[in-house]
């Protein structure tokens, strides 16, 4: 297989301006995980420890097998949302591995307001679901949380995405075959009740752990019962009387070793092989990215430099090399398993979608994965363009995306726009998972693009009344709208929403890649049956 | 008088060697070199060792006791008839210096690979040997022994002795009745109290008188004689390092013989080998001090030691055991046997020697030893998966080493026991380290009283634990892991880095050494791993070498450590010593817990009917609390666990619910 050059001079100093300005994006982000990570406030992790309860990070990392990878889902969801506090959006997510079995834990953290549920709480722990899934991955739900947060139940309570939506995952989920663990460590209230309730098998924390579909409180509102929590819904009342939990534990580490035989006795079918060569490492350093990427998002530069960093040996076979050159396709392996990558290098035209569309069908029809690497503006505009028909060859683009039956990874390494977003695998076009690096935006489009357009609209209409305005007054009109696309582009903006699966660290995407994959075969690829592609 | 041998030496094809372990296969290597078919026996309890794998053929001779097997002359002897053995060689132990199995072979028309029975006979009594030592002119330990008990008898016997003189109890033992002299001035009292412990504890207060033997050392001489009337020597051996009289380390020649001492005392050794009209292999013991040496006894067999004489001669004594026993003159004369180097022997033995040296029992799980070659060698019998039992001798292995001069020999030992690690049985190898450390041992000066006395420092506390102690444990954690997970490392979950798109990643490794419990944590960190132990974070690496051992990096410092896994304990061997911890299992501390207050309820409505344990009663796991029937079945409830039981909540008689707490009950911390 071909291999790709170099590409970059990484002595140069628009290397190093480069390096260093990712870099320093980087430097954030690694400091916004860390904060995230601390969970709660020092007293609540205090009171935490003191009921003999290990944090929510220090369960996981004691499920998994040691020193193996944890592929976190959106640490750094409901970032600055909810007044800042709510870290990870209380709950922490992601695929990691038991007894050898890549699994999906979903872990409450009781140190932020009780572990209770916000809008994106709830979001995060249906992504997971979704993520199980596709993936067919056995889930182990660490439960302890108040259940609802009661002040914006509206956004959590009704639609159709909201709380149920978590018992109706686990209800279809193990209708799949895919394992449902719980493992009650701390207050399972009202809704919460049914996700030990309704897992395949439970696990409970003597004296720790509580289940009740009303607290004491209600109960007592209720009826007038007085009743403590323990004697309420205990571990001792759901293992020797109502059976809602199927295992009695001592402690955390306790439960913690249960679940791990748990999932070591689930009889799971083996994962496909799916023709996985030994892996070797990128010819160029992946940390060579930094420089490759230009600090301005409007400059150009060659996608192949980034491709080189991500595939292993840097070998790529590319499809088309000479046609539609602003979106480059080619077959390659990461960390052994083989890909087909979809790749922006400009503005897409019809000849680009089309030979998008084409390498999708053949990826199809050969059972190999994609991988999209985002980075557009979108489709050309103009006459001549849409004369061309181009309106019908983005079709062609997002039929192919929509209805393949492949795993689908998407990358966002740089802009994220408008139809482009849509034909390159946007989250509306359910990839397994989707990141986006620390420099990358997302939105319908440019700020300064949308500045513009409804700027020109804005002129327009003053100037149809006859009024004038002038170039201050247009200033002071447009910069807001740019400001408002820079915020909601930014993605932080965009991961606190769940809008992605995380940001990533551009030297870590081979990784995170690979990870992703070796879950991914998990599941079987079904075959593909494509829409109308209109011609 | 012994009769004339019926059975004359004569070549034979094939050869039975009924023994075990390592000696059974280092005489079976040399037997097979020599083109003679192999035939092991073995007892039932050997049945897949190594001895009996190496050899052409095996027979099975009895129980796993050596009483019913190894030790049952007329098996042996029917084994070698019914594999048509031509020769019998019986190692050393067992049946080696038995005078009746030595007759047996000779009925049986096989050949006894050692002496003629008449030399085992004349040095089996050690009273009838000293005798005819005394008159082929072998030194003894001077003495008087007769039966004038006047004190100038005595004194006149202690001055030809030369003093000091040990006073003791004709018919003692045990050390009562004893006494020591120093000068003639001290004997008058040193005899008056012997004699009244002599006359209290045995009723006979006759004394004798020998020369006292200040720090004694054990020499011994090997000598081969053959049945042309040829005796040699092939130098001395020291072995003055033992411990109850089990020697330890063994080395040639002796650092404290000059030439001419050396030539005194193996023409001694032939002179005793010519008394007796010795065949094969013998080794004559002495003790020795800066006053001379005196014949103890003669061991007419091959030694366990022999290979050191082996590595400084280039000499194969079972090839010559064996052309001795064809009936062909020695193949060497003294003049021709030469010596080379300095070699020593130390005795790799599954024992405890913090509990007081007791035998060990176990499996080998593993086995880790230094690369033979030259100037290394390593007889042992032993391999993984064998069952190390109480039945035989506890010796696994011997570790020999040479080198130029004794302090070259010395380092090598040092290091290859550093390089030695059994896991499955205790061993040992810590203490013989320990050992080759000393200085006295360096230098040579020491005695056979040498271990006894400085057995508390040899057996001392190791060092308060330091970071690069935690450093190579956490590192023996990781590579085992990496080892478990071998068949999957190409995947990107299984690279031990801990990689997480969040936050960096900790993990605690607790170990115990058996008095405390040091808490290390693992950080996963972008860089690499980091150590955090005592406040302190260092990045830590680790590689695994070619040797088996690991390289481990805490800083930027690197030392290479060896780590032998025993399920969940771990033997460090480190620059700083042999270290053992137990890596606690997170998520195992209730493996073996069960549900105490629940297993006192009644499992389903029924009656009482005994009630067999007083509240306040400690009771063992397993102990019967209570009885009740139910639906006609007796069910008996019993103590999960040990602990006391607090209460009983129930009478004789009572119809109890189901779930109902029947009585209370505290399992022991655990």
């Amino acid at each position: 297989m071909p291999v790709l050059p170099s590409g970059v001079e990484v002595r140069s100093p628009q290397f190093a301006a480069n390096a260093a300005a990712m870099r320093a994006l980087v430097d954030r982000l690694r400091g916004e995980l860390e904060s995230a990570a601390m969970g709660g406030s020092a007293e609540a992790r205090a009171r935490h420890a003191t009921r003999g309860k290990l944090l929510a990070r220090q369960r996981i990392d004691l499920l998994l097998d040691p020193g193996t990878a944890f592929l976190e889902i959106a640490p750094l969801a409901a970032h600055g949302l909810y007044g800042g506090q709510v870290h990870s959006a209380g709950i922490i997510a992601g695929v990691g591995r038991i007894r050898g079995r890549d699994c999906m834990v979903v872990a409450n953290d009781a140190t932020i307001k009780g572990g209770t549920y916000h809008p994106m709480t709830v979001k995060k722990h249906l992504r997971a679901q979704d993520i199980a899934f596709d993936n067919r991955l056995p889930c182990i739900y660490m439960v302890d949380s108040g259940g609802a947060f009661l002040p914006q139940q509206d956004e959590i309570f009704p639609d159709e995405r909201n709380f149920g939506r978590i018992f109706y995952n686990q209800a279809r989920l193990s209708a799949a075959g895919i394992p449902q663990i719980a493992i009650v460590m701390g207050s399972c209230t009202a809704g919460g009740a049914y996700v030990p309730a309704m897992c395949d098998e439970s696990i409970i924390v003597r004296d720790q752990g509580t289940i009740f579909l009303g607290g004491p409180p209600l109960v007592k509102a209720a009826t007038g019962e007085i009743v403590t929590a323990e004697d309420l819904g205990g571990a001792e009342v759901h293992s020797r009387q109502s059976g809602v939990t199927d295992h009695y534990a001592h402690d955390d580490h306790h439960a913690i070793g249960i679940a791990r035989d748990l999932v070591a006795a689930a009889n799971l079918p083996a994962p496909s092989g799916r023709n996985i060569v030994p892996p070797r490492a990128p010819l160029y350093p992946e940390e060579e990215l930094y420089g490759v990427i230009p600090s301005d998002l409007r400059t150009p530069y060659d996608v192949h430099d980034v491709i080189a960093r991500i595939v292993d040996g840097s070998q790529f076979e590319e499809f088309k090399a000479l046609f539609g050159t602003t979106l480059v396709c080619g077959t390659a392996h990461i960390w052994g398993h083989p890909v087909g990558i979809v790749a922006n290098n400009g503005v897409l035209f019809s000849e680009s979608a089309q030979k998008g569309a084409h390498f999708i069908e053949l990826c199809s029809q050969r059972n190999i994965p994609l991988v999209f690497l985002q980075n557009i503006t979108g489709f050309m505009v103009g006459r001549k363009y849409e004369a061309g028909g181009i309106a019908k060859d983005g079709a062609k683009l997002v039929t192919a995306v929509a209805t393949t039956s492949v795993p689908k990874y998407t990358v966002v390494i740089g802009g994220s726009y408008g139809a482009g977003n849509y034909g390159m695998c946007g989250r509306a076009y359910s990839p397994r998972f989707m990141w986006m690096w620390p420099n990358a935006r997302i939105a319908v489009m440019g700020g300064e693009t949308a500045a513009s357009v409804l700027g020109i609209l804005r002129r327009e209409g003053i100037e149809k009344a006859g009024g004038s305005w002038s170039a201050e007054e247009e200033e002071a009109f447009k910069a807001p709208i740019r400001e408002q696309y820079e915020t909601q582009g930014n993605p932080y903006y965009a991961t606190a929403r769940l809008w992605d699966d995380g940001i990533i660290d551009p030297a870590d995407t081979r990784r995170v890649l690979g990870l992703a994959l070796a879950a991914g075969t998990n599941a079987p690829i079904e075959p593909t049956r494509f829409g109308v592609f209109r011609m | 008088m012994t009769q004339a041998p019926k059975t004359a030496p004569h070549r034979f094809s094939s050869l039975l060697v009924a023994n075990r372990g390592e000696i059974a296969c280092r005489i079976i290597a040399t037997a097979r070199r020599m083109g003679l078919r192999t035939i092991a026996v073995y007892s039932e309890a050997d049945r897949d060792s190594l001895h009996v794998s190496l050899a052409d053929e095996a027979l099975l001779i009895g129980p796993p006791s050596a009483r019913d097997s190894y030790l049952r002359i007329d098996r042996v002897i029917g084994a070698a008839l019914a594999s048509g053995a031509g020769a019998i060689h019986p190692g050393y132990g067992f049946l080696s210096e038995n005078v009746e199995f030595a007759k047996a072979c000779d009925e049986a028309g096989l050949v006894f690979i050692g002496p003629p029975v008449a030399a085992i006979e004349a040095m089996g009594s050690k009273s009838a040997a000293k005798a005819l030592m005394a008159s082929s002119g072998v030194p003894l330990v001077p003495g008087y022994h007769g039966s004038e008990q006047d004190i100038e008898t005595l004194s006149r016997a202690a001055d030809s002795c030369g003093y000091p003189v040990l006073v003791k109890a004709s018919a003692g033992g045990g050390g009562k009745g004893m006494r020591i002299a120093d000068s003639a001035a001290e004997l008058p009292e040193a005899v008056a109290a012997a004699k009244r412990e002599a006359s209290a504890s045995f009723g006979d207060d006759h004394v004798l008188i020998e020369k006292f033997i200040t720090r004694p050392r054990h020499i011994e001489v090997q000598i081969f004689g053959d049945h042309h009337g040829n005796v040699v020597s092939l130098f001395e051996r020291e072995c003055t390092l033992q411990r109850r009289h089990q020697k330890v380390l063994e080395e040639a020649p002796s650092s404290r013989l000059d030439e001419s001492q050396r030539e005194a005392i193996c023409e001694a050794a032939r002179a005793a080998g010519r008394a007796v009209g010795y065949t094969g292999a013998g080794t004559v013991e002495f003790v020795a001090n800066d006053d001379g040496f005196y014949f103890i006894e003669m061991n007419t067999r091959l030694q366990v030691e022999h290979p050191v004489t082996e590595m400084i001669t280039g000499l194969d004594l079972v090839e010559w055991q064996l052309r001795v026993a064809f009936g062909e003159a020695l193949p060497l004369g003294q003049d021709k046997i030469v010596r080379q180097g300095h070699s020593i022997e130390a005795r790799i033995y599954a024992e405890d020697p913090q509990s007081g040296f007791l035998p060990a029992t176990g499996t080998i799980s593993q086995w880790r030893q230094p690369e033979p070659g030259p100037g290394l060698r390593i007889d042992s019998g032993f391999r993984v998966g064998d069952t190390i039992t109480a039945n035989y001798d506890p010796m696994i292995a011997k570790l020999i080493v040479s080198g130029d001069d004794r302090e070259a020999a010395l380092d090598r030992m040092a290091a290859a026991l550093d390089a030695f690690q059994v896991a499955g049985v205790k061993t040992n190898i810590a203490f013989l380290r320990a050992l080759v450390g000393r200085p006295e041992v360096r230098s040579g000066a020491m005695d056979t009283g040498f271990i006894e006395r400085e057995l508390a420092d040899l057996l001392a506390p190791q060092a308060p634990i330091a970071a690069a102690d935690l450093a190579a444990a956490a590192s023996a954690v990781l590579a085992r892991e990496q080892a478990e997970a071998a068949s999957e490392t190409a995947s990107p979950w299984n690279r031990g880095d801990g990689w997480t798109l969040g936050a960096t990643r900790r993990r605690r490794l607790d170990f115990e050494d058996g008095t405390e419990t040091h808490e290390a944590v693992l950080h996963y960190a972008r860089s690499g791993l980091e150590l955090e132990w005592d406040g302190a974070v260092a990045p830590l690496g680790w590689t695994l070498r070619e040797d088996g051992r690991i390289d481990v990096f805490l800083g930027d410092r690197k030392e290479a450590i060896g780590a032998l896994w025993s399920e969940r304990v771990v033997e460090l061997v480190t620059p700083r010593g042999r270290r053992r911890l137990h890596w606690v299992d997170p998520l195992g501390r209730h493996e073996a817990a069960s549900d105490p207050a629940g297993s006192f309820r009644a499992p389903m409505p029924g009656i009482v009917q005994q009630i067999l344990a007083e509240p306040g009663a400690r009771l063992e796991r397993g102990a019967p609390v209570l009885v009740m029937e139910a639906m006609k079945m007796e069910h008996t409830l019993r103590a999960p666990a040990d602990g006391q039981l607090v209460a009983i909540n129930c009478r004789v008689g009572d119809l109890v619910e189901e779930g109902e707490t029947l009585a209370e009950f505290e399992a022991d911390a655990s």
